[in-house]
C-alpha cells in the first residue's frame, strides 16, 4: 500500500472518483490552475478540465448554491470551501436550503453535494482562519457531518461522501494535512459513514475525539498509562450520524467519559455526546463526564496552545475523573 | 473646497509615510521568516500609496476600515511601529493584546477600525460608521478598502445598495491590484472595470491608476471633498499591483516573473524618491530614511522583548463580564 499524506489520500479519493463517476465536479476558489491553497486538488485540472474542476470567484454563497443547483440537475458536486471559517457567507445557503431538500421533497430529492473544507486551529491563524463550527451544522438536522483523523480514512471516507445520497460536510483536519501520514489502500476502497473507530483499549477511561485532536488524546491516553489509568481512546470519524452505541459500549466498561474537541466548550459537539451518554448509560457512570475543548473565546492568535486542548490540557482531565 | 497642499515639505512626509510602511514590512518578512511571527502575513508592498494618499485626503476623525493587508493602512493613520510589530509578534503589547496578529489590527485611538479576514464582511459595517456619522449630524466620512476580488461576494453588493439608498458618506476604495490569491482579475470578473459596479447602484464612480502618492491623494480628496458635502457614496477603483505574494505561504507562479519586474519598474515608493531627489531633497531624504530605519530597529527590538499575554488576557476580551474556560 502507497504511504501518503491526508492532502495526497484525499486527493486520490477525488481523482479515483472523478475517472469513475463522470458526474462528479469540484469547485472553488483556487481549486483548478492552482491546485487549492492547501494544494488538495493539485493536478485535477490538468487531468479533467476546467469543466470539472472550476475555478470561482470569492463568492462562498454563490459556490454552495450554484452547487445545490448542479446537484438538482443530477450532478456530484464536491465544493470546497477554503477555510471552514469563510463558510459563513454560505452558511444561508447550507442551513436553508441544502439541508431541508429531502425533507421539503417528501423524501424523495435530496440535494447530494459534498463540502470539502479545512478546520481547526494549529497554523496560528487567528479567529478567522482556526475555527472548529461543527455542531453549528450539525444541530441544522439533514447535513451528515465527517471529519477524518488519518490517511485511510480522509480516502475512505471521502469516497463513502461522494457516494452517500444525503448532504455532507466534510471537515478536513488542517493541522496534520502533512503531519498525518500512513498506508492508503489503492482503488476503491470506502470508510463507512457512521462508524467510528476504537483505536486503544482501556478499562479505566473512555477518552472521545476526532480529527486533529486525536493525536493529542493518544499521547495524553500514553501518559496516564505510566500512571496506571487504562484509557479507551475512540475516533469518531463520522460526527454526524453519531455512533453513539460504540461509545456506550465502551462508557459501560469503563464508567467514565472525557470529552476532547477544539471547538469551544458551550453547545459544543461535546455537550450532545454527554447527553447521550447521560441518557443510554447513566447508570454506569462513576465520574461526572468531562469536556476538555477551546475556550468560550474566539481563536487566539497568540494563545493557540493554550486554547486547543492539547495533551497537556487532556492528561489532568484524564487523572481527575479516573480517580474522581 | 480646500486649496491642496503641493509643497516638497508634504511631498517628504508622504514618502517618509511610505518608506516606514516599506520598511516595517520588509523587516516583518524577516521576521516571519525566522519564525518569529506565525500565522499568515500579507504584505502591502507595492500598494503603499493608497493607504498613504488616501490618509493624507482624509481628516483623522474620518473613519476607515479594510482587509487583512492592513499593515500600510495602520501606519499611514498613526499606529505606532511598535504597537503594530508587537501585535504581529503576538505580544502583550500589540494593538490589539497580540490576540489579533497581522490580520486583525484594530486602531479605535486612529479611527482604523480594523483589518478583516472575512472578505467582504467589513464593507456593510463601513456603510453602518456612515449612517452613524450621518445620523449624529457629524460630517465625517467613511472610507473601507477591499480588492477587486471582493466584488464578487454578497456583502460588498449589499454595502453599496444600502449606502446608495440611504445615501451615505462613505467611500468604497477597491485596490485593484488584479489577483485575488492566484487568479487573475480576468478569471474571476465578467467586467474588467471594476468601478462599473456602482452603475447598477446609482452611485458615482471613478477610476485610476495609483501613479504616485501626489496623485491618489489629490483624486481622493476631491471625492472625499464631495462626499463629505453631499452625503452621496462613491466606488473608486484604483489600479495597482503587489510585489510580494499573496502572503508568505505564496510563491506566486500564477505571474511571470517579467510582469513582475515590469511592473517594479513603476515602484511608486521608488517613484516618490527619485522626484524628490530631482528637487534638490537628497538631505531631507536621507535624513527621513535614517528616523525611519532607527524607527524600525526599534519596533523590531520592542516586539522581541516585550511579553506575550497569558490565559488570563482572555477573561475581558469575549462579554464584558466573566467568561467561562
Ligand atoms: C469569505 C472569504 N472567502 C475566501 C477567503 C480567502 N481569501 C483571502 S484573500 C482572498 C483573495 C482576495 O483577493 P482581493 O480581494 O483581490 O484582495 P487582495 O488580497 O488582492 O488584496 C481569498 C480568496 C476569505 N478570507 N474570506
Ligand atoms: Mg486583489
Amino acid at each position: 500500500m502507497p504511504q501518503m499524506n491526508m492532502v495526497q489520500a484525499i486527493n486520490d479519493a477525488l481523482r479515483f472518483e472523478m475517472r469513475r463517476d463522470p458526474r462528479v465536479v469540484v469547485l472553488g476558489e483556487d481549486v483548478g490552475k492552482v491546485g487549492g491553497v492547501f494544494r488538495v486538488t493539485q493536478g485535477l485540472f490538468d487531468e479533467f478540465g476546467d469543466d470539472r474542476v472550476i475555478d470561482t470567484p470569492l463568492s462562498e454563497g454563490g459556490i454552495i448554491g450554484t452547487a445545490i443547483g448542479m446537484a438538482l440537475y443530477g450532478l456530484v458536486p464536491v465544493p470546497e470551501i477554503q477555510f471552514s471559517d469563510f463558510i459563513f457567507p454560505a452558511y444561508d445557503q447550507i442551513v436553508s436550503e441544502l439541508a431541508k431538500f429531502r425533507y421539503r421533497s417528501g423524501g424523495e430529492y435530496p440535494a447530494k453535494i459534498v463540502i470539502r473544507t479545512p478546520v481547526g486551529g494549529g497554523i496560528r491563524g487567528g479567529h478567522y482562519h482556526s475555527q472548529s463550527p461543527e455542531s453549528q451544522f450539525i444541530h441544522v438536522a439533514g447535513l451528515k457531518v465527517v471529519c477524518p483523523s488519518n490517511p485511510a480514512d480522509a480516502k475512505g471516507l471521502l469516497l463513502a461522501s461522494i457516494r452517500d445520497p444525503d448532504p455532507v460536510l466534510f471537515f478536513e483536519p488542517k493541522r496534520i494535512y502533512r503531519a498525518a501520514k500512513g498506508e492508503v489502500p489503492e482503488g476503491d476502497v470506502t470508510v463507512p459513514i457512521g462508524k467510528a473507530r476504537v483505536v486503544r483499549s482501556g478499562k479505566h477511561l473512555t477518552l472521545v475525539a476526532w480529527g486533529a485532536m486525536l493525536y493529542e488524546a493518544l499521547d495524553a491516553a500514553n501518559q496516564a498509562a505510566s500512571q496506571g489509568i487504562e484509557t479507551e481512546v475512540i475516533d469518531l470519524r463520522t460526527l454526524w450520524p453519531l455512533d453513539i452505541d460504540t461509545i456506550v459500549e465502551s462508557v459501560k466498561k469503563t464508567g467514565r467519559v472525557v470529552v476532547v474537541h477544539e471547538a469551544p466548550k458551550s453547545c459544543g459537539f461535546g455537550a450532545e455526546i454527554v447527553a447521550l451518554v447521560n441518557e443510554k448509560a447513566f447508570l454506569h457512570l462513576e465520574a461526572p463526564p468531562l469536556r476538555i475543548t477551546g475556550f468560550d473565546t474566539p481563536f487566539p492568535y497568540t494563545l493557540e496552545n493554550e486554547y486547543l486542548p492539547l495533551s497537556h490540557r487532556i492528561l489532568p482531565g484524564i487523572v481527575q475523573t479516573a480517580r474522581y | 473646497m480646500t486649496t491642496l497642499d503641493t509643497s516638497d515639505e508634504l511631498h517628504l512626509k508622504l514618502y517618509r509615510q511610505m518608506f516606514l510602511i516599506r520598511r516595517f514590512e520588509e523587516e516583518a518578512a524577516r521576521a516571519y521568516a525566522q519564525g518569529k511571527i506565525g500565522g499568515f502575513l500579507h504584505l502591502y508592498i507595492g500598494q503603499e500609496a493608497i493607504a498613504v494618499g488616501a490618509h493624507a485626503a482624509m481628516r483623522q476623525d474620518d473613519y476607515m476600515l479594510t482587509t487583512y493587508r492592513d499593515h500600510g493602512l495602520a501606519l499611514a493613520r498613526g499606529m505606532a511601529p511598535r504597537a503594530a510589530m508587537a501585535e504581529l509578534f503576538g505580544k502583550v503589547t500589540g494593538c490589539s493584546k497580540g490576540l489579533g496578529g497581522s490580520m486583525h489590527f484594530f486602531d479605535r485611538e486612529h479611527n482604523m477600525l480594523g483589518g478583516y479576514g472575512i472578505v467582504g464582511g467589513h464593507i456593510p459595517i463601513g456603510v453602518g460608521t456612515a449612517f452613524a456619522s450621518k445620523y449624529r449630524g457629524e460630517d465625517r466620512v467613511s472610507m473601507v478598502f477591499f480588492g477587486e476580488g471582493a466584488v464578487s461576494i454578497g456583502d460588498f453588493h449589499e454595502g453599496m445598495s444600502l449606502a446608495s439608498l440611504w445615501r451615505l458618506p462613505v467611500v468604497f476604495v477597491c485596490e485593484n491590484n488584479e489577483y485575488a490569491m492566484g487568479t487573475p482579475i480576468s478569471r474571476t470578473l465578467s467586467v474588467a472595470d471594476v468601478s462599473q459596479k456602482a452603475l447598477g447602484y446609482g452611485m458615482a464612480r471613478e477610476r485610476f491608476a495609483a501613479e504616485s502618492v501626489i496623485h491618489v491623494r489629490d483624486r481622493l480628496r476631491a471625492i472625499v471633498d464631495r462626499v463629505r458635502e453631499t452625503s452621496e457614496p462613491t466606488l473608486v477603483e484604483i489600479q495597482t499591483y503587489r510585489f510580494r505574494g499573496h502572503s508568505m505561504s505564496d510563491p506566486g507562479k500564477y505571474r511571470t516573473k517579467e510582469e513582475l519586474e515590469e511592473r517594479k519598474r513603476k515602484d511608486v515608493v521608488l517613484r516618490a524618491r527619485v522626484e524628490l531627489e530631482e528637487k534638490g531633497q537628497s538631505e531631507a531624504l536621507e535624513r527621513i530614511e535614517k528616523e525611519v530605519e532607527d524607527e524600525v530597529t526599534d519596533a523590531i527590538r520592542f516586539a522581541e522583548e516585550s511579553p506575550e499575554p497569558g490565559p488570563e488576557i482572555l477573561a475581558p476580551t469575549t462579554y464584558t463580564g466573566a467568561f467561562a474556560r
